[in-house]
This record gives structure tokens, C-alpha cells and sequence, in this order.
């Protein structure tokens, strides 16, 4: 799914964010991508979803290249990626339906289509009865998991999330964590940026540790 | 790519879906500008009172030259013979001219009946007692008739009756037509100006208005292409909202202009029945109406289409 190899990264300026990194995301794999503040875990989510381009080295995305992709068909590239922020990122002017709906209305689905699929979405994170709310009126939880559906909803191959539960509560953060697994369940691959290390560690899954820019460890959990 | 990625409900074509998005923006941006009535009804007024002007200026350059128009025809040569002329010589000279292809008719006026004729009209009727003989000539009124009305034909005429031995003075009344005329040459080419400048002024409103809108949605944007919409889909709704701005600014103006006009026609027409002319005021015909909103719309989309080309790709996520 992600193959990134020896990979740079060094912004104007001449801070380099990452250095010569090496790892793979397995087609429906879930990793954790941890390290502290400024290791580069950002700049890692930037160059997959296409926001930054490497300064040197490779990184494939279902073995396209990355550095090669032109400015055009990165949207089409970007809709077979889901991402998940920690501020959800959700319109505020539009209703819980509407937010979910938007990549469905980006790729064009007929009107009937994205009734459906957006319900099954909301479904799946358990906001089945808010479609009709303004994401305000909900609690951070349930904004980050209308935030997760609307990242599901067309069914990319490929999640990233980026701290998704930097706001949560341990209770909250374990139930999102939980809803990542339910998609990888059922086939999709997931990148997950945090600092949650007492939370990772119960989950039996891969953690990449980025320092400074280099990836010090990949190991899978004992 | 695993079960996740293949999935046979992907929308038709591209086309269905550019045609589907297209249609839903149609309605979304004017829904928009509904849910937003105040600040878009002033941008909208705007538009139309800075459409409205050179257009109502038009039409009533239009409605004077209607009138002006049926002047022409009527052009009248006066031909003062000289005074030695009998009354039988100058009826003998209106049978002879009568008989020239370009005149439509001659009226000619006796010495008494020049004379009658001055007493009423002028009111130095007692005046005129006093004197011992009849000091006016007798008067031809020519008519040409109307392929022989333009200025150049009239002039050339004017120049063969004067060589006429029994004529004194020839006049032709051309002079306050031709004033007229240029005068609203002058009209013409002001609207053009004032036209010129105030489709700027549309221009600049509503490439204003979309900016402020792009940077009021900025954080929207970088969202939205985050998960993946075009620069087109992005570029969109803020097109179709010049073009509504446009169109609904037209109808403004139109409005404006004919409520105008009806205010106008009661009093206009009452000036026209003093003068026996059944004169009306003319509003706009359907092809210059057709125009004036073609005209609004494409300043709308090029007006929006000028902030989106230069503000949205400045809007990039990192």
C-alpha cells in the first residue's frame, strides 16, 4: 500500500524533517506511526496525502510515485485516502449529513446513492440518529467520529489519522481506536500518528518510531 | 489494494457526474445567496443601479430619436419671391416646380395670405394697419419628398431654386436637425463611456465580493481539497455565484428601468398630446432586454472568473 525508500525531506530553510526513511504499509495492514513532537510524523502524513513532495528518495503509494504525480490528478489520487485530523476539520455550516457526504459529491454519486452510503457510514460510527445535527452540537467524540465517517465513506483503500485522539479522554480514545480496527477488519489499510503509547501498546499491531527524522524502529508489539 | 478499493456503484461517468455536480451547484449558490438575503440583495442592487443608468440613458436617446426621426421627413423649403413677383407668376412657379420629381408639394401663400398670416401669428396686427402697401413677398412652401430629404439632396435643391429668377430668399430649416443630430451623437458616445465605466465598476464589485467570499472560505477550501475536489469543483460555486450576481443584477436594473419609464409615460404623453402627436414613450424591445441580461450575466461570470483565477490557487494545504 505505502512504500517509502530512503526518503528525504528538507523544507526551505534547511530544516530536514526526515532522513532517510525505509518502511512499507502492507495492502490492509494497520501501523502506528509515533515519536515526539517534531520527529516528523507530519511531515510523514504530508508527503502520503500528497500535501508535500519528498526532496529525495521514493515514496509509492499503490506503486504510483509520489514525486512524479502531476498537480492535476492529485485530487484523484487524494480520493483513495481517507484522512482523519485531530481538529476533525468538519464544516460547521452544514449538517453532520452533509459533511459526510461531501467526498460522495466530489466524486459525483448520484443523489440516492449518497443517502445510502452516508447512512451506512454513520452507521458504522454509531451517529446514525445526529444526520440532521450541526457538528458543533456534538461532543469532541462524536465530532471525531463524524470526522472518521466522512473519511470511510467512499470506502478508500487506505486511512490516515493524525492524532485522532490527541482530544479525547482514555474511555473515548480506546472506542475510536476500536472503530480503526473494526475498518481494518474488514480489509482497509491504517496509518495512525499518536502519542499514545499506553494505548498502542495494548493493541497488538506494528508501531514505527520516528527520531529526528529517521525511523529508529519498526517493530511489530510482543 | 484490497476489498475496500473495488467498488461496481462508482458513479457512471465522468460526464454524469460533472453534469450532476454542475446542476447541483446551479441551485446550492442561489440557495446561498437566499440564506444570506442582506449583504447579497446591496451587492445585487449595486450591480443593477450601475446597469440601470446607461441603460435607461439609452433607452431614452432611443425614444428621442423615434421622435426626431419623423422631423426629418417633414424638411420645408421656404422660397421668398421677390417682390415684383405677381400672385399669377408665383402660382405659375408652384405649378412648375410641382412638376419636378423631387418635390412632393408646394404650397403657395399670396402676398394677402403671407400678409393674413403674419397678422394672426405675430400680433403686430394693428401695427401692420398702418402701413399703406402689402410689404410681404409671397412664399413658396416646398416639401421634397422623402428620398430626396437627406441633408446633401436637400442642400443641392435648395441651390437650383435659388438660381430661380423669381426667387429672393430660399430657406431651409436644416440647420436646428442637424444640431439635434449631433447632439445625440454626443448622447451616444457619453453612454458608451459612462457604459464602459460602470460595466468596470460591475466588474470590480463582483470580483470583489467572490474574494471576500474565497478568503471568508478559505479553511473550507484547503478541507475540500484534502479530500480530493478539483480546482474546478472548487472554482464552481463561486462561479455560479457571479453568475447569479450578474443575472439577478440585470433583472434589477430592468426593473428599475421600467418602473422608471412608467412614472415617465403619463406626463410624457400628455406633452406629446399637446403638441397633436400621438407620441408614446417606448420601453425596451425583447431583443435589448435578452441583451442587457446576456450582457449582466457575462459580467457576473467574468467578474467572479477573475478573483477565483487569481485568488484560489494561492489556497493550497501544509
Amino acid at each position: 500500500m505505502i512504500r517509502f525508500q530512503n526518503l528525504f525531506k528538507r523544507y526551505p530553510g534547511g530544516h530536514e524533517a526526515l532522513s532517510d526513511v525505509c518502511f512499507d504499509l502492507d495492502d490492509g495492514e494497520m501501523a502506528f506511526l509515533t515519536g515526539h513532537s517534531g520527529a516528523g510524523k507530519s511531515t510523514l502524513l504530508k508527503i502520503i496525502s500528497l500535501i508535500e513532495k519528498p526532496t529525495r528518495g521514493q515514496a509509492l503509494l499503490n506503486n504510483v510515485n509520489l514525486s512524479r504525480v502531476s498537480k492535476r490528478r492529485v485530487p484523484y489520487l487524494r480520493r483513495n485516502i481517507g484522512i482523519i485530523f485531530q481538529d476533525h476539520r468538519l464544516l460547521n455550516d452544514r449538517t453532520v449529513f452533509d459533511n459526510v457526504a461531501l467526498p460522495l459529491i466530489i466524486a459525483g454519486y448520484r443523489h440516492q446513492e449518497i443517502g445510502r452510503r452516508v447512512r451506512a457510514a454513520l452507521d458504522k460510527v454509531g451517529l446514525l440518529g445526529k444526520e440532521k445535527q450541526a457538528p458543533v452540537t456534538l461532543s469532541g467524540g462524536e465530532q471525531q467520529r463524524v470526522g472518521i465517517a466522512r473519511a470511510v465513506v467512499n470506502k478508500p483503500p487506505l486511512l490516515l489519522a493524525d492524532e485522532p485522539t490527541g482530544n479525547l479522554d482514555p474511555e473515548l480514545s480506546r472506542e475510536i481506536m476500536q472503530l480503526f480496527e473494526n475498518f481494518n477488519q474488514v480489509g482497509v489499510s491504517v496509518m495512525i500518528a499518536t502519542h499514545d503509547l499506553e494505548l498502542i501498546k495494548q493493541m497488538n499491531h506494528r508501531i514505527l518510531i520516528l527520531n529526528k527524522g529517521r525511523m529508529i524502529s519498526q517493530d511489530a508489539t510482543s | 489494494m484490497s476489498r475496500g478499493a473495488i467498488d461496481s456503484s462508482k458513479p457512471g461517468s465522468r460526464l454524469t457526474a460533472y453534469l450532476i455536480n454542475h446542476a447541483q451547484v446551479f441551485f446550492s449558490s442561489l440557495g446561498k445567496l437566499y440564506r444570506n438575503p442582506f449583504s447579497n440583495l446591496m451587492t445585487i442592487a449595486v450591480i443593477g443601479i450601475a446597469l440601470a443608468f446607461p441603460v435607461g440613458l439609452y433607452v431614452l436617446l432611443q425614444n428621442i430619436q423615434d421622435v426626431s426621426g419623423g422631423w426629418n421627413g417633414a424638411t420645408q423649403i421656404s422660397l421668398f419671391t421677390k417682390l415684383s413677383i405677381s400672385d399669377q407668376q408665383s402660382a405659375d412657379l408652384g405649378d412648375q416646380l410641382r412638376q419636378r420629381n423631387e418635390i412632393d408639394s408646394v404650397l403657395v401663400l399670396t402676398r394677402a395670405e403671407a400678409m393674413s398670416e403674419f397678422k394672426s401669428l405675430s400680433g403686430f396686427g394693428e401695427a401692420l394697419e398702418v402701413l399703406k402697401s402689402n410689404p410681404l413677398p409671397s412664399v413658396l412652401i416646398i416639401r421634397p419628398k422623402p428620398a430626396f430629404s437627406s441633408p446633401d439632396k436637400v442642400r443641392h435643391l435648395v441651390k437650383q431654386l435659388q438660381a430661380l429668377p423669381e426667387a429672393d430668399i430660399v430657406q431651409l430649416d436644416l440647420k436646428w436637425v442637424e444640431r439635434l443630430y449631433t447632439m445625440m451623437e454626443i448622447g451616444q458616445r457619453g453612454i458608451y463611456v459612462i457604459t464602459i465605466l460602470l460595466a468596470l465598476a460591475v466588474l470590480l464589485t463582483i470580483g470583489n465580493t467572490i474574494r471576500l467570499d474565497i478568503q471568508g472560505r478559505r479553511d473550507e477550501i484547503i478541507i475540500i481539497k484534502l479530500i480530493g475536489a478539483t480546482n474546478a469543483f472548487i472554482r464552481r460555486p463561486f462561479l455560479y455565484t457571479g453568475f447569479w450576481y450578474g443575472l439577478l443584477g440585470g433583472i434589477i436594473a430592468l426593473v428599475m428601468i421600467q418602473v422608471s419609464m412608467g412614472l415617465l409615460s403619463d406626463p410624457v404623453q400628455r406633452l406629446a398630446g399637446l403638441y397633436d402627436s400621438g407620441f408614446e414613450l417606448r420601453s425596451m424591445k425583447l431583443n435589448e432586454t435578452l441583451i442587457l441580461l446576456g450582457f449582466s450575466m457575462s459580467l457576473g461570470l467574468i467578474g467572479s472568473w477573475l478573483a477565483v483565477g487569481r485568488h484560489l490557487h494561492e489556497i493550497e494545504p501544509g
